[in-house]
């Protein structure tokens, strides 16, 4: 499989505290990989030095081939890469329709007519199942509805590499399931997904690939099955 | 459908602009109505960094005065014609916009509004020490006796600022019904989440203030004809920043309408009051104005408008 995502050596510490310690990662074209770790190992931070939010120390970073290191934000967006955010961003002063028309027109840069855009973006809220819910403020969003915005919100960019930040936490075993079945679907039209959980169900179910971080660190790549089994793992989750 | 109809409301502000000169001859009706024009461009200018964009500046009297004061040194030294006065002002202005844009990179929230008042006193301060502008004892400006189409000068001036004022508002209009308005929006609910969604954030922001500025040296450009004597401490003064500031989140910072509204009750009011209480009122009646508002309507009269049609039609 060719990769689509390489990030080599990245480094990346704050005052004194080293979050990012030489991290080395590929993500293949088409693949659905798993990101997992206890909390403050650094995944977060991972996902901004690869979205452009933050800016690391060292190492570089490569997306399709391409150098993507020290690009703005708004060209990593155009390049491809749509994340959605642990702790839901709306745009407040916007309905949720309108919360998708921006990606659309500036990541996705289709150069559509206004009622197309909103057909655009209608389609994929349907497919989310927010469908009812385009002319509400996010501000009148239930917890769930929020995530499924940003998760709506980052699928309208078009993106090639879709990167979830927790987009379960807090969701009942029913809709976990129709989630799954969406990322599955994502999946299945050839989007590359970097799904970072702390459900672990959801995890195993969804990944190929588990990668674990643990104090800026790498600890453990490879399939979920023998990852989840590793001891190093199991010490960085339960303690020695 | 409502474009026409916009238009057409513009279209008639300007002929009944020129119609007035034609009727009222009482010269102090331009000059009050002159300040509550200018205030108009002002609160829109202002609004366009600030309600679209989210950065609250402190700063109009430094981008209002740097108009000013490149007029009055383009009418003493090559006594150029008022048309170009308002291009030089509106450029010079736009490049103290575009260098507060940038700052935007570094700074926002709070830290960006204290900027932009020290940049407001540093520009004072440059043109209290330099000579050509006058300096600490100002700067006086003879108004050209021949007027073509108007009776006098203060009535062309009149003119020349309702036209800039239905520009400005015009403009607004344009960038909150565009998708560089849009893009605006994005960033002032949140910078972080519109980069991530291919928001060009900086560019965006850097535009933003480079027009809101521009207008403001505009509106700044015709001044030395108006007062004939300009001084540095009271072209660039704080109190302009406030009643630019003051009259968005009155009026409401989210539409067009909301600055001109604010602008229409907060300056007439301001005139009024000079003439029948006392010209010190003034910031008094600025100040009980926002805080009543910031209380009772924390959108503006626009939002306290909405909020009763909304309950009236439920």
């Amino acid at each position: 499989m060719a990769s689509l995502l390489e990030v080599h050596d990245l480094t990346k510490s704050f005052g004194g505290f080293s979050a990012l310690n030489h991290i080395d990662l590929v993500v293949h074209r088409g693949e659905r990989l798993g990101l997992i770790g206890p909390n403050g190992s650094g995944k977060t931070t991972l996902i901004n030095c690869i979205t452009g939010v933050l800016r690391p120390d060292r190492g570089r970073i490569y997306f399709d081939g391409e150098e993507i290191t020290s690009l703005a934000s708004f060209r990593i967006a155009r390049a491809g890469i749509a994340r959605s955010f642990q702790i839901p961003r709306p745009f407040r002063s916007m309905t949720v329709l309108e919360n998708l028309c921006i990606p659309l027109r500036f990541a996705a840069a289709v150069k559509m007519r206004s009622t197309e855009l909103e057909a655009a973006a209608r389609e994929i809220l349907e497919l989310i199942g927010l469908g009812d819910k385009a002319t509400a403020s996010p501000l009148d969003l239930t917890q769930i509805e929020m995530r499924k915005m940003e998760l709506s919100r980052a699928l309208a960019s078009r993106p090639r590499l879709l990167i979830l930040d927790e987009v379960m936490a807090g969701l009942a075993s029913s809709e976990l399931d129709e989630m799954l079945a969406i990322f599955h679907i994502l999946s299945g039209q050839g989007i590359t997904i970097i799904m970072i959980e702390h459900i672990l169900r959801a995890v195993m179910n969804f990944s190929q690939r588990l990668v674990v971080l643990d104090a800026g660190r790498k600890i453990a790549d490879g399939s979920p099955g023998d990852v989840i089994k590793n001891p190093q793992v199991e010490k960085a989750y339960l303690g020695e | 459908m409502k474009k026409a109809a916009l238009l057409i409301l513009a279209v008639t502000v300007i002929s009944g602009g020129l119609l007035l000169t034609a009727y009222i001859e009482n010269q102090y009706f331009y000059f009050s109505t002159y300040i509550v024009l200018q205030y108009i461009i002002l609160a829109t200018a202002w609004n366009i960094l600030g309600g679209y964009t989210g950065y609250v500046n402190f700063g109009t009297g430094a981008y209002f005065g740097l108009g000013a004061y490149t007029a009055g040194y383009l009418i003493t030294n090559f006594n150029l014609p008022l048309p170009w006065l308002i291009v030089a002002g509106g450029t010079s202005s736009a490049v103290l916009g575009l260098a507060i844009g940038y700052l935007t990179l570094r700074l926002k929230g709070v830290y960006f509004s204290i900027a932009t008042l020290a940049m407001s006193i540093v520009i004072a301060t440059l043109i209290i020490n330099t000579p050509a502008l006058g300096g600490a004892k100002g700067m006086y400006i003879l108004r050209p006796k021949e007027v073509s189409f108007f009776s006098n000068y203060m009535e062309l001036l009149f003119a020349t600022m309702v036209i800039i004022a239905v520009f400005t508002v015009a403009l607004a209009w344009f960038i909150e019904n565009s998708w560089f308005g849009r893009g605006l929006a994005a960033i002032r609910d949140d910078e972080v989440a519109a980069a991530c969604n291919g928001v060009p954030v900086l560019r965006l922001k850097v535009l933003s203030a480079t027009t809101s500025g521009a207008l403001m040296g505009i509106a700044g450009a015709p001044y030395p004809y108006y007062i004939s004597y300009m001084e540095p401490l009271s072209t660039i003064s704080l109190d302009m920043a406030v009643n630019s500031l003051a009259m968005p989140l009155i009026g409401g910072t989210g539409s067009w309408i909301g600055p001109v509204l604010g602008a229409i009750l907060l300056s007439t009011t301001q005139q009024v009051a000079t003439v029948t209480i006392s010209s010190e009122y003034n910031l008094l009646i600025v100040g009980i104005l926002l805080v009543g508002f910031v209380i009772l309507a924390p959108n503006g009269l626009v939002g306290l408008f909405q909020s009763l049609l909304k309950r009236r039609t439920d």
